[in-house]
């Protein structure tokens, strides 16, 4: 089978007027199969941000190739990168900082539908099923952004990475703002999602607490200053660590 | 056992009008750690501003009493209650770097601190804070008085926020989410460090937070809040592994757990 994301060789060097290189992600290569949940664990500053930055294409990056579903995407631009955004959608850590301030919960998750030739009423009506999917009542369409929690505007922001029907989903530390129990309902939800869509949607999950990658994701990188140390599922990880890093992160969870 | 050196009695708080926390009553004995957990929103920040003051204009304790000794802390003035901030009560908050003040070395505003409540000369106050350093694990006290805020990561800017509060040897630590912006392994340092304090200096510890792993690894004893009310109090072993209510074991059950074995 062939993976729906495929990343070569990646790095990201950042230059500084008078300052040395930082290299934060160095020659980084992986792979996402359909369907697959791939965790990236790794402290602050460790790369993975940077690492998801240049996969959804928000930063350029200096070296290395990304391939989406058998098409090289390392250098799509404008029309082409939109096309790209049909079939790679993101979840951000701050739901809130994500939406529009001015703009309704309901134009946000249906802006990806009118840019793609629905009209106002289908996209209404599709908008109206995402929220049910996600958990929510109709009623938040018309809500601004600050007149809902953060959890419940998590589930609008996953609503709208769906709208389009993407086939990899990337979640920047999207639970981590967010009260433990709030966490579990989103997981709950990505994990019904899953169920649903089958091969149809692969998930990258960005996140810093070990325990739930390992509840929630099917394979793991771990990543120390910008290199990927080591990969494997993520019980195969935890029980023998075979990298000295990993060795130190599973231990100082408390 | 002493006297308990913190004790809330039946205190309500309101924002404008709005009630905030209701009917909460706990004690603190000396040299005990108290983990506060809950949800966002569910008041336990409230909780511990109270005591020292910091409610701002629009907080007020409606009803009840918070004694540190027997000093009934609600009653006080402004005036009076910055006297004791620092001095009797020590705090440590979230982000500890955005307290210090960017274009001043740390030594320079640590020596400020502790004058503010007493006379020290500058070769008195450098060998308290170095020896405050070395005891919970910080080799390079010199440097990190030189260095200026900016010059420090996270965790160390965190870790001189303990120090800080341990300076003027406080007889109580109000901790508010003192790890929550930190990574695990830096977290498990800070940890380590306050659990350190209380062992050198037995100092008493208030701990919010909302990672129950930390209140596993610190606290005595354990209050859990729900929209402002107090759902239950106990020992920690007891409220982890075998809660009474049902909401702390909602709360309980949504921690991802490392299962190791």
């Amino acid at each position: 089978m062939d993976p729906i994301l495929k990343v070569d060789n990646l790095t990201k060097v950042f230059s500084g007027n008078g300052k040395d290189d930082f290299v934060a992600v160095d020659h980084a290569s992986f792979e996402l199969m359909r369907g697959e949940c791939l965790g990236i664990i790794g402290e602050s500053g460790s790369g993975k941000t940077t690492i998801v930055n240049m996969i959804s294409r928000l930063l350029d990056p200096t070296e290395g190739t990304i391939i989406l579903d058998n098409e090289d995407i390392t250098k799509a631009s404008g029309r082409e990168l939109r096309k790209v955004y049909k079939k790679m959608q993101m979840v951000f850590q701050t739901p809130q900082e994500s939406f529009d301030p001015r703009c309704r919960l309901g134009d946000g998750i249906g802006e990806s539908l009118r840019n793609n030739d629905f009209s106002k009423r289908d996209a209404r009506k599709r908008v109206i099923e995402l929220l049910s999917e996600c958990g929510l009542s109709e009623e938040f369409a018309d809500r601004y952004p600050h007149q809902v929690s953060g959890g419940q505007c998590q589930r609008a922001a996953i609503a709208r990475a769906l709208a389009i029907k993407p086939s990899l989903l990337i979640c920047d530390e999207a639970t981590s703002a967010l009260d433990v129990t709030i966490q579990k309902e989103i997981l709950e939800l990505l994990n019904k999602l899953r169920m649903e869509h089958g091969e149809e949607l692969s998930i990258l999950f960005i996140c810093h607490d070990i325990a739930l990658v390992q509840q929630f994701c099917d394979r793991v990188l771990v990543f120390y200053k910008g290199r990927l140390v080591e990969q494997g599922t993520p019980d195969e990880i935890i029980r023998n660590p075979k990298d000295a890093y990993t060795r130190r992160l599973i231990d100082s969870v408390l | 056992m002493s006297d308990p050196i913190l004790r809330y009695e039946h205190v309500d708080i309101s924002y404008n009008g709005m009630q905030a926390v209701s009917d909460i009553s706990f004690s603190v004995n000396q040299g005990e750690i108290l983990g506060i957990v809950g949800e966002s929103g569910s008041g336990k920040s409230t909780l511990i501003k109270a005591a020292m003051g910091l409610l701002g204009d629009a907080g007020l304790v409606t009803r009840g009493d918070i004694y540190y000794k027997d000093i009934n802390l609600a009653d006080l003035s402004q005036a009076e209650i910055r006297k004791l901030n620092g001095q009797e009560l020590g705090m440590i908050f979230q982000n500890s770097g955005s307290a210090f003040c960017p274009i001043r070395t740390v030594g320079a505003q640590l020596y400020e601190s502790m004058t503010e409540h007493k006379s020290i000369t500058k070769e008195e106050f450098r060998k308290r804070a170095i020896n405050v350093f070395s005891k919970i694990g910080f080799e390079d006290g010199d440097r990190i008085l030189e260095s200026y805020p900016f010059e420090l990561s996270g965790g160390m800017q965190q870790r001189v926020g303990i120090a800080v509060a341990l300076l003027s040897n406080p007889g109580i630590i109000f901790a508010d989410e003192p790890t929550s912006a930190l990574d695990v392994s830096v977290q498990k340092q800070v940890v380590d460090e306050m659990l350190m304090a209380r062992n050198n200096f037995g100092t008493t510890i208030v701990l919010v937070t909302h990672n129950i792993g930390v209140i596993g690894a610190m606290a005595d004893k354990v209050l859990v809040m729900k929209d402002g009310k107090m759902v239950e109090y106990g020992d920690t072993s007891q409220v982890i592994t075998d809660p009474k209510e049902e909401y702390t074991r909602k709360l309980m059950d949504a921690v991802p757990r490392l299962r190791r074995a």
